[in-house]
């Protein structure tokens, strides 16, 4: 079978661009949106959804995707899709149907899934993790030489996963060449079988010590030869100083189209359609969130709460992470949400009485029927209790993922010996993000956007200074692939239709007897107020998306706001659909311990911040 | 009329059940087309790779690796047995040689003259797979696998735990609604020996009456619901995600309706109650994700059988005004009722979002009004 690759298409004239067609071919639903030149810009016009239709009887994802583009055509009043069911193409300006651009990205049969394998866990194994969910990947064990199991352990784990590709890294370049090839014997002969077809090669990239390089093409062999399809690219962890991802990510792409896709049904087809290479769906969210703090020199986090699997994308000082939450989702994975963090940590969110054995009972049967959606009030306060956890326990997975280098020897002067600091410690700074940005059914489906401000503020505990924002239709993903063809058009699409700004949390570090005083705010332009807020409260000023003002706050000593503690702080900001939330609970937050003084200043708070 | 479409799980007094039999890796077919086979028959059996053991033999021999090949006394491809000797080392002057012993059977697969590691290969693991049905083998996949087909009565439950089992099927409550607990297993086991039997409960299985179960020897337990509570205690940790059928509790658990107090379906409950003492084929295995997988309970029909009473089921997920409705969430959790009202247009909910809605009356005659979402469809 040949494929068609999107290299071989002609160049794209984007002077003469009107319609992009994007779709995104999740697991169940393939979510397509039409974005549109109106007058001088780009704005989403439309969107549709249809089933994702990769499974039997159907075993063609075109299919599903024609039907999504039909129905877009049919809101817009113009065709996308022809009697045959492919996609039709704009042939002049005054064509009456078809588009310019087609792009996709997908996830769908379970999205990219991977074993990456490296010397030591916690340097080239956590590098080569970190290609791969950087990659898009669901990361579904990590091989190590120190992982504690013994060899034959690890093979037969091997052998079960049955994953789509391997990584394997370990060793600098011109260190250890002994350990890496001893990890690549015992890879070799647990002969993992893929997901797709026996016919299929299992494709093997190393990426390690690359005095190694010879010996790993011998244990694996040529095409053909031993049933793997292995690339070699450059080390992505040269020295123990210096990680260079970039070729093991981009080979990572490669290979899922190449091999991934081209065998999982009717993506020979979607490839050739598409004017772009079909990305996974979180690497697109990845690269647009990092195009978006690039541009604007933010350090921003963003999160996709899912069913099953919550997804972590941070870029700090230009360092980009992700990390995937396999198992910490709102319908499959709520049972493992309660069972990680505990009922009582749940709970603790709950302001109103509930039977425990109850509560139980409900998320194990909201687990068995994932489709069902809170009816009563109760049951969504229930709800959203289950979601700050697991954004919580997601987050903190996060910053112990996203790390400097691990085992980097350090210089350090007389002024660092009291420092305690380390190699391996978290990049995500919570006084230095800027942006915090929602999406998934819980967060960007709440009945009232205070409830998804309040869920972020809650379980992310952002400090100082932080806008909240809220991806409107889960766009993100489309917008990540178009950047890659006409990354204006996907910059003006995400400030004008994407991103729903909240507003802003006012939050300060530090802790305090409940009732003293915490600090103190003033809000002059668009909107004036002004008020004091004690160690325990929370205030709501509204301050609407187009108005400007002015914040100054003044914390007491023993309180940061983002200058030091006890120092002023003034900003100029914008407003947002829920406004600016302040936040004087003290961080890390802790409530109460007595149960009706839990329970009394939960109320409260939901009130103030009217998410009830 | 307006129409909507939902999940509903299969409820048949008679099917063509069609079990598919698949080996993992290639193997022999050991039966053939249009032969009767018994649900313990083995249709196909292969043997995979053993083990593997790796041997630091540089480190075992005291010497670089590079060193290794040269002191072996077998190469690729040679079997060795437990104990026999596989490498000697020179030794000083040709004193002090050190014979390093295997500690495995197997076969030599590789030695590394970079890590001195030698992989060995213990014998062939036979894997075969069973009939689990009794019924004709209708396709035959080469190298594979076959395809047995019987006239059956099929039941999915909503949920289970534990893997393939067979056993006669043994009623021990008077009622769907009654709940199964320790007694019922203790009065029944009287009468008659529950060891290897299929038990069957009218709703809640209680943590008692599983402990008395496994006691007993029975093999599977199907039940209307189960607390997740006694499900923590019976499985010793809390369940995470619904992916079942691997857990080593000996006894195989299928809740045909969920969690809590919940009685089993009435028509469920007759046609279970209706094969008394018939061999049925329970599997427990649930993964409720894309590709979903329901716990089964299955019963060959025999030539003789009388035509039990099929249930009347709409067209397949059709939901319209009428149809027999089961609420899947609180506050109506359990309730069942037929649809009065089917409204187009979204509705708000009193959690505050808006959702598509349909109108149920339910047992009394109260009528409620639901998402869309929160219904399944049961048969009449």
């Amino acid at each position: 079978m040949s494929l068609p690759t999107p290299l071989s298409k002609p160049a794209i004239d984007l002077d003469n661009i009107r319609y992009v067609l994007a779709t995104d071919c999740g697991s169940t639903t393939t979510k397509a949106i039409l974005v549109e030149r109106v007058g001088d810009s780009w704005r989403q016009t439309q969107r549709a959804e249809a089933p994702t239709t990769v499974e039997e009887p159907f075993a063609d994802v075109t299919i599903g995707v024609s039907n999504a583009l039909t129905e877009i055509g049919e809101l817009a009043g113009r065709r996308f899709i022809d009697d045959r069911g492919a996609i039709i193409r704009r042939t002049h300006a005054e064509d009456p149907e078809g588009c310019d651009i087609y792009i996709s990205t997908s996830s769908a049969g379970g999205g990219l899934q991977m074993v990456v394998a490296g010397v030591v866990a916690q340097m080239t194994a956590a590098s080569a993790k970190r290609a791969a969910l950087g990659a898009g990947a669901i990361v579904m064990d990590t091989i190590a030489a120190n992982d504690k199991r013994k060899p034959h352990e690890r093979i037969q784990r091997i052998r079960e996963l049955r994953p789509d590709m391997v990584l394997i890294s370990g060793g600098t370049d011109g260190g250890n060449v002994q350990q890496v090839v001893q990890i690549a014997e015992q890879i070799a002969p647990a002969k993992p079988r893929p997901r797709f077809g026996g016919e299929y090669e299992l494709p093997v990239i190393y990426a390690g010590n690359r005095e190694a390089a010879e010996q790993v093409r011998a244990i694996f062999g040529g095409r053909g030869e031993k049933g793997f399809d292995l690339a070699v690219v450059d080390n992505l962890r040269p020295t123990l100083e210096e990680e260079n991802l970039g070729p093991a990510r981009d080979k990572i792409h490669d290979v899922f189209l190449e091999h991934v896709m081209a065998h999982a049904p009717g993506y020979d087809r979607l490839i050739s359609w598409s004017d772009a290479p079909i990305m996974p769906t979180p690497g697109a969210v990845g690269d647009i969130l990092q195009r978006i703090a690039e541009r604007d020199g933010l350090n921003a986090v963003c999160v996709d709460i899912g069913g099953a699997t919550t997804d972590v994308f941070s870029v700090f000082g230009g360092t980009f992470n992700r990390t995937v939450s396999a198992n910490l989702g709102m319908s499959y994975s709520i049972s493992n949400v309660c069972a990680e963090a505990g009922m009582d940590n749940v709970l603790r969110w709950v302001h109103i009485a509930m039977d425990e054995r109850e509560l139980r009972n409900r998320v194990k049967n909201k687990m068995i029927r994932p489709t069902t959606i809170p009816q009563s009030a109760e049951a969504l306060v229930f709800e959203q209790a289950v979601a700050r956890e697991a954004l919580r326990l997601a987050y903190v997975q996060h910053k112990e993922f996203a790390t400097t280098l691990k085992g980097v020897q350090q210089q350090r002067t007389v002024g660092d010996l009291f420092a305690q600091s380390s190699s391996g410690q978290s990049i995500v700074d919570d006084m230095r993000l800027d942006l915090l940005v929602a999406s998934g059914g819980v967060l960007s489906h709440a009945p009232r956007m205070e409830q998804t401000a309040a869920m972020l503020v809650d379980s992310f505990e952002p400090q100082g200074f932080t806008q909240l924002a809220k991806d409107s239709i889960f766009m993100m993903p489309h917008l990540g692939v178009l950047a890659s063809v006409h990354p204006d058009a996907a910059m003006e699409v995400f400030e004008r239709d994407c991103l729903v700004r909240l507003g802003w949390s006012v939050a300060a570090k530090g802790e305090g007897k409940w009732g003293k005083r915490c600090f103190s705010y003033r809000i002059s332009g668009a909107v004036r107020a002004a008020g004091e807020l004690a160690c325990g409260d929370v205030a709501l000023v509204r301050v609407e998306p187009e108005q400007e003002v002015e914040i100054v706050v003044e914390p007491a000593g023993g309180f940061d706001l983002g200058a030091g503690p006890g120092k002023a702080v003034s900003r100029r900001v914008k407003g947002g659909t829920v406004g600016i939330l302040f936040d004087a609970r003290g961080r890390p937050l802790a409530l109460p311990s007595s149960e009706a003084d839990r329970r009394a200043a939960v109320a409260r708070w939901a009130s103030v911040w009217q998410t009830v | 009329m307006a129409k909507a479409y939902t999940p509903g799980l299969k409820v048949s007094a008679r099917t063509t059940f069609r079990a598919r039999r698949l080996l993992p890796v290639q193997g022999e077919v050991l039966v053939k087309l249009g032969q009767v086979v018994d649900a313990r028959d083995v249709i196909a059996r292969t043997f995979i790779d053993g083990d593997i053991v790796p041997i630091p033999m540089a480190a075992l021999l005291s010497v670089p690796a590079a060193e290794v090949p040269d002191l072996l006394l077998v190469k690729p491809g040679d079997t060795v047995t437990v104990g026999q000797a596989i490498a000697r080392s020179k030794g000083i002057f040709g004193f002090g040689k050190k014979e390093i012993a295997s500690p495995a059977g197997g076969t030599v697969e590789s030695v590394s003259g970079t890590t001195g590691q030698m992989i060995l290969r213990g014998p062939p693991l036979a894997v075969e797979s069973k009939a689990y049905i009794a019924g004709t083998v209708v396709e035959i996949i080469p190298g594979e696998g076959a395809v047995v087909e019987a006239d059956a009565v099929f039941v999915q439950g909503i949920f289970g735990i534990g893997g393939e089992t067979l056993g006669p099927l043994r009623i021990v409550t008077p009622s769907e609604s009654t709940t199964l607990d320790g007694s019922h297993l203790d009065a029944a086991a009287r009468s008659i020996s529950l060891a290897g039997a299929v038990v069957v409960g009218g709703a809640r299985v209680t943590a008692a009456a599983v402990t008395a179960a496994r006691k007993a020897g029975v093999a599977a337990i199907i039940a209307g619901g189960i607390d997740d509570a006694d499900l923590r205690d019976i499985l010793g940790y809390d369940l995470g995600v619904a992916i079942t059928g691997t857990e080593k509790i000996g006894i195989t658990i299928v809740v045909t309706e969920g969690f809590g107090d919940i009685a089993m379906a009435s028509r469920t409950f007759a046609l279970l109650k209706s094969l008394e003492g018939r061999e049925a084929s329970v599997n427990g295995a649930t993964q409720i994700r894309a590709g979903v997988m329901r716990p089964e309970i299955v019963v060959a029909r025999h030539a003789g059988d009388a035509v039990l009473a099929q249930g009347a089921r709409p067209e397949e997920g059709a939901l319209e005004i009428g149809t027999q409705v089961r609420l899947i969430r609180d506050p109506y959790f359990g309730l069942i009722g037929s649809v009065s009202a089917l409204p187009n247009e979204p509705a708000v909910l009193e959690s505050g979002s808006r959702a598509r809605v349909l109108e149920v009356t339910i047992e009394g005659g109260q009528r409620v009004t639901v998402p869309r979402a929160n219904i399944e469809l049961i048969e009449t």
